[in-house]
């Protein structure tokens, strides 16, 4: 086992080459081309013998991917933000199709205002798809998240894709220490696919994902789906006990780093709970018993495992890299409905918006985040939810509202 | 910068440290500002994204600091080491950005008159930051560049190792003078000055910029690398080709059929050149010469 600084795009492209994929149809969308560039020249050296194809679009790369997958093969494929959810119908059909493939997200904020930078608005549009999703928080997950979601996906139990998501800019174009596994050593953790009858032969038709009249059959085929996905739950546990076997790393369905004797928790999902992680250490030097527990199986989600991490605490602060827009944080909503009428759940539930579209998290802020929650514990009563957004950040707003605002003026009001 | 940060990134690790290093992109073009960041630990690294409090700031261009976008000043203290690749002295500079904290220059990348130097610029840089942090061996330095300018071919390597070598020896008498920063306290910390974001109606909210005045004011011209040059002989006064092809409108047609192109705007995307059917058009480098802006600009 080898320890190098490989981007969070690097990771992931060695994720894939390292569980042998066959298959790898692409489609390029920053921040995420870097993952099949690599792909690419691998594949274009000898040094992968995958086939990796272009498609014209993500709509046809994800049809592509849950067209191969039918057939028996292992595939691969990634996608970024507009590019997911341009190919958002065949995100929802594949996964009825119960073809079992890996897609990486990069994440990246959602158009409109365009911008290139991450939050969780654009996976999370695939939350209900049938999909499972995880969501990675350093490079080294990412290798071994991408290892563990083709033995979800291709368990008979499940038979459901997975997404990968792993935050653009902060992981994507970041390179950090790691560990790359030797090919025998993922060869004990993720054998070759047997498909079973997942397989498509000339000789032998079968239809797949074929249609259905009435609710019943549809009632039927969908539940079964979702039985699929939450009895990932269960599998999610086999597979990280194993890969802790074979590679001595462990990557639980929910991190819980210093909960045991926590009062207040920082709830997130993603590469900012690193940020957490430090600011947790620094409450503690100081004194305060705060924890982070960073969800990494988003779907399906742990419910059982969230109750029991955050059992005893007086105070959750949720904060979202998402936005829900006429809701709020999708996270905390998810808590929210994990966590109600349950006795030993946290009197105080707090719900702080943060991060959108790669707006930075400070340590101050998160100082803060604990500050106000543990304020709230105290009067009993959460205040409403909180963007993270500052008098400079919208002073800076003002500052092009004035301009606009002038150029407004001469086009309503020309003879003024 | 990219590969100044993944060389001094590289020879962290390769010196036993944990490192996170990233470069940084805006709108994905030629001649926009760029950065990139090294973090380097004992520790494991839980911090993210770009640095808020810099011990080491290396500047390698030293027309940036006027450019705001840039944000070259983004987050230096008086503990921030300032490092700016240009002709003009340290004190010139902590004068010029009403610097608190210590400056130091690097003259000149180019080893001639004639040589800018830039292609080197990534491995001077890193080996004068690995030089001034004090903890990278000459060589895990050698080392890094080897690794990171490999794909270039051996000539790069050997020339890049020289260059980064000499700016490594350059900055012998300041080694170690950038230090490992601290980390905000839990207990004596600046509380975020947060606010609540006020409803505005969407006449005020929506993002939409009702004039053109910021595509005429930002003058795309100084991305161009290669110019576009009409010959007035060969041009037939088709008067309608280079000017609709132009994808920035930035060739105008004169009353007499005349192309003219405002280099204030154009890319140099050289559709132009390529689309003349009577090949009129010619490209020639820019040669890293410097758009001017104009007086009223």
């Amino acid at each position: 086992m080898t320890r190098e600084l490989l981007t969070g795009n690097g990771a992931a492209a060695w994720g894939a080459r390292l569980a042998n994929v066959d298959y790898v149809p692409a489609f390029p969308i920053t921040p995420q081309t870097e993952i099949i560039e690599t792909l690419a020249a691998w594949c274009d050296s000898g040094e992968m013998p995958g086939r990796l194809v272009t498609l014209e679009s993500e709509h046809s790369m994800i049809t592509a991917a849950g067209a191969a997958a039918a057939t028996g093969v292992r595939v691969f494929t990634a996608t970024s933000s507009q590019g997911l959810l341009y190919g958002m119908e065949m995100v929802y059909a594949v996964a009825g199709w119960r073809a079992p493939f890996v897609m990486v997200n990069v994440s990246r904020g959602l158009g409109t205002p365009t911008t290139l930078e991450s939050d969780h608005t654009d996976v999370l549009a695939a939350r209900d798809s049938g999909f499972l999703q995880i969501h990675c928080a350093s490079c080294q997950e990412v290798l071994d998240t991408v290892l563990m979601a083709y033995r979800l996906a291709e368990d008979p139990r499940i038979r459901l894709p997975v997404i990968v998501n792993l935050d653009g800019f902060y992981l994507s174009f970041t390179r950090e220490p790691v560990s790359l596994p030797e090919p025998d050593a993922v060869g004990q953790f993720l054998r070759p696919y047997d498909p079973q009858r997942t397989r498509f032969r000339a000789s032998a038709p079968t239809s797949q994902g074929v249609a259905v009249l009435g609710g019943s059959p549809y009632s039927y085929f969908r539940y079964e789906a979702h039985l699929a996905a939450l009895r990932a739950v269960e599998v999610y546990g086999e597979v990280a006990a194993e890969l802790e076997r074979v590679f001595g790393r462990r990557h639980d369905a929910i991190e819980a780093y210093r909960c045991d004797d926590a009062e207040i928790m920082f709830v997130m999902v993603g590469s900012f709970s690193t940020k957490a992680k430090a600011a947790v250490d620094g409450l503690r030097r100081a004194g305060r018993p705060v924890g982070l527990a960073r969800i990494r199986l988003l779907r399906p989600f742990p419910v059982e495992e969230l109750r029991r991490v955050v059992s005893g605490t007086r105070g959750l602060a949720v904060i979202d890299q998402n936005l829900s827009m006429g809701k709020g944080g999708v996270l905390h909503s998810e808590v929210a409905s994990a966590l109600y009428g349950e006795p030993d759940a946290p009197a105080i539930l707090m719900s702080f918006i943060g991060g959108l579209g790669g707006r930075d998290i400070s340590p101050e802020e998160l100082y803060e985040i604990a500050s106000e929650t543990r304020k709230a514990v105290e009067d009993g009563k959460a205040p409403p939810p909180r963007l993270l957004y500052t008098q400079d950040e919208l002073r800076e707003i003002r500052k092009l509202q004035t301009i606009a605002e002038v150029e407004r003026h001469e086009l309503e009001e020309p003879d003024r | 910068m990219k590969t100044a940060s993944r060389v001094l990134g590289t020879a962290f690790f390769e010196s036993g440290f944990e490192v996170q290093d990233a470069p940084r992109y805006g709108a994905e073009r030629r001649g926009a500002p760029t950065f990139a960041y090294v973090r380097a630990s004992k520790a494991a690294i839980h911090e993210r994204g770009i640095i808020r409090d810099p011990d080491l700031v290396i500047v390698g261009d030293d027309t940036l600091p006027a450019v705001p976008a840039a944000g070259v000043m983004q987050g230096v203290s008086a503990r921030t080491l300032m490092l700016i690749h240009s002709r003009e002295s340290a004190e010139v500079w902590k004068r010029r950005l009403n610097l608190a904290g210590p400056v130091m220059t690097l003259p000149t990348i180019g080893e001639t008159a004639e040589e800018d130097g830039m292609p080197f610029l990534g491995c001077v840089s890193a080996g004068a930051a690995a030089r001034l942090v004090g903890v990278v061996s000459r060589e895990a330095l050698l080392g890094a560049v080897r690794k990171e300018v490999a794909p270039f071919g051996q000539n790069a390597v050997r020339e890049n190792e020289r260059r980064a070598l000499r700016a490594y020896h350059d900055m012998a008498s300041h080694a170690g003078v950038v230090v490992e920063g601290r980390e905000v306290s839990a207990e004596a910390y600046d509380a975020p000055d947060w606010i609540r974001v006020p409803f505005e109606d969407a006449r005020m909210s929506a993002p939409a910029i009702y004039a053109s005045a910021t595509s005429v004011r930002v003058r795309t011209g100084a991305w161009r690398t290669m110019r576009p040059i009409v010959d007035a002989d060969r041009c037939n006064r088709c008067w309608w080709i280079c000017s609709t092809y132009c994808p920035d409108s930035a060739i105008a047609v004169t009353t007499e059929g005349r192309p003219e192109i405002d280099y204030d705007h154009c890319k140099g995307c050289m559709i132009c050149v390529a689309i003349c059917p009577s090949h009129a058009i010619e490209a020639i480098p820019e040669g890293g010469r410097r758009i001017k802006e104009p007086e009223s600009a």
